[in-house]
């Protein structure tokens, strides 16, 4: 424990870069997915061809091993492997490949009743997407968010293999010197990292959905 | 692509030498599928049974769904080289990780599979007069299998790519040539491992799909939760 003490105020600052790079490479890709997703699943939702359509593209693209996309999306983008972007787009990809299924199931969750009464309410198409639909299907959203957000911060360690990868990078250097501390630090920062973020969106989804928590307790 | 990578590509992959020789491509993907193989079975026969029984009795739910979620959270790359260090490195250690890796997700979704059935399908059994194992068989596993097979995928997903990852810690696989490729500089050959990483992924997720469609009984569902009809 004391090596581990002694490692950490060692090396502080890279440990904080790492830790930095980590919240980036994870975060801007649920943000980005949730910008496709969104529009994506309100374009699928109650058009069951197009929606399996999507779903399968989805699980395509989500069975593809994250190593692999990282060699292989430079070459269809053009961009260097060893840089950030190319991890960014990866994890976009994965994300929203997640995110639309939650999208789709959570737009079509909505009661037929509940989009009645607000088109009877005069609510238009987007208005009643934004004001009614969405929020309605904010737990189902979330669920997925939650799940995308936890898969993330643990897929980006797979960069360290190309030379990135935020915390990953502490393993890589554990295995290269044959040393446990680094490795452990690692572990934990990339664990407490994803709980913290879906911490997070539970906390957000509360304030977002007041009334769930009235509806359960009755 | 610029055309000497591209040409560089076809050359790789044009020579039979590639393929056949010994380390080659072909007997890369055969060690790859084994280590799948092997690790999905260890993990499903630790995961099938505890979640079976959970799902069953409800005993242990809170610990182990909060087990299987945190496991998510764990970096693969990490728990991997976590276990090669704190071991030996070589195929058992990694084979311990690749099964530590399996597990959650098998035994949330057979628990979830399980929990989910029609407690009237099971009240309906059990005034039928089955017994406990008979609900468990007859019942509650036939219609929680769709679940069962997606935890299953998943989890083959995850060892697959995993197992492709296992090569920093000097083992086989196609691992072998997409790391040993990225660390001379030599991308076709690493781009080529890539490839075949993702047409076995998908091969793999295919085979579940198919054994899915194959083994839940025509009058069980969709593959997902139903909802309850209003």
């Amino acid at each position: 424990v004391s090596e581990l003490v002694e490692y950490v105020a060692d090396r502080w600052d890279d440990i904080l870069v790492y830790l930095g790079e980590h919240v980036l490479m994870s975060v801007v890709p649920i943000v980005l997915a949730l910008c496709f997703a969104l529009p994506l699943g309100w374009w699928a939702a109650r058009r069951p061809a197009l929606t399996s359509f999507l779903l399968s593209m989805g699980g395509v693209a989500y069975s593809i091993p994250s190593i692999a996309l990282f060699l292989l999306l430079p070459l269809v983008f053009g961009y260097q492997i060893t840089s950030y972007m190319n991890i960014i787009v990866a994890l976009t990809i994965y994300s929203t490949a997640l995110l639309i299924r939650n999208v789709i199931d959570g737009l079509e969750s909505v009661p037929e009743d509940v989009r009645l009464s607000a088109t009877a309410l005069g609510y238009g198409r987007l208005s009643r997407l934004l004001g009614v639909e969405l929020p309605v299907s904010v737990p189902v959203i979330a669920a997925g968010l939650r799940v995308v957000t936890v898969t993330n911060v643990s897929m980006v360690s797979v960069g360290a293999l190309i030379g990135l990868g935020g915390l990953g990078q502490l393993f890589m250097e554990g295995l290269q010197i044959d040393y446990m501390a680094p490795i452990i630090v690692g572990l934990v920062l990339s664990v407490v990292l994803a709980l913290s973020l879906d911490g997070l969106i539970v906390l957000t989804q509360r304030w977002l959905t007041p009334w769930v928590s009235v509806r359960e307790s009755r | 692509m610029s055309n000497s990578i591209l040409a560089q590509f076809l050359a790789y992959v044009g020579d039979p030498e590639t393929w056949t020789r010994q380390g080659g491509l072909l007997s890369r993907i055969g060690e790859h599928c084994i280590y799948t193989v092997l690790a999905l079975g260890l993990a499903a026969v630790i995961a099938l049974p505890v979640g079976l029984w959970i799902g069953h009795t409800n005993r242990g739910s809170f610990l182990a769904l909060n087990i299987a979620n945190g496991a998510r959270a764990l970096p693969t790359l990490g728990v991997l080289i976590f276990v090669a260090l704190a071991t030996t490195i070589g195929l058992g250690p990694t084979m311990v990780a690749l099964v530590i890796l399996g597990i959650p997700p098998i035994l949330a979704s057979t628990y979830a599979g399980i929990r989910n059935v029609d407690p009237d399908a099971v009240d309906a059994a059990i005034g039928m007069g089955m017994t406990g194992r008979e609900v468990l068989w007859r019942v509650e596993v036939p219609i929680a299998l769709p679940l069962v097979f997606s935890g299953l995928r998943a989890a083959t997903l995850q060892i697959v790519s995993t197992a492709t990852i296992a090569a920093v810690v000097a083992l086989g696989g196609l691992g072998r040539p997409l790391l040993d490729g990225i660390a001379v500089r030599d991308y076709p050959q690493a781009m080529v491992a890539a490839l075949l990483v993702a047409a076995l992924a998908i091969a793999f997720d295919l085979f579940f799909a198919v054994l899915t469609r194959v083994a839940v009984s025509p009058g069980v569902g969709g593959r997902t939760v139903t909802r309850p009809q209003r």
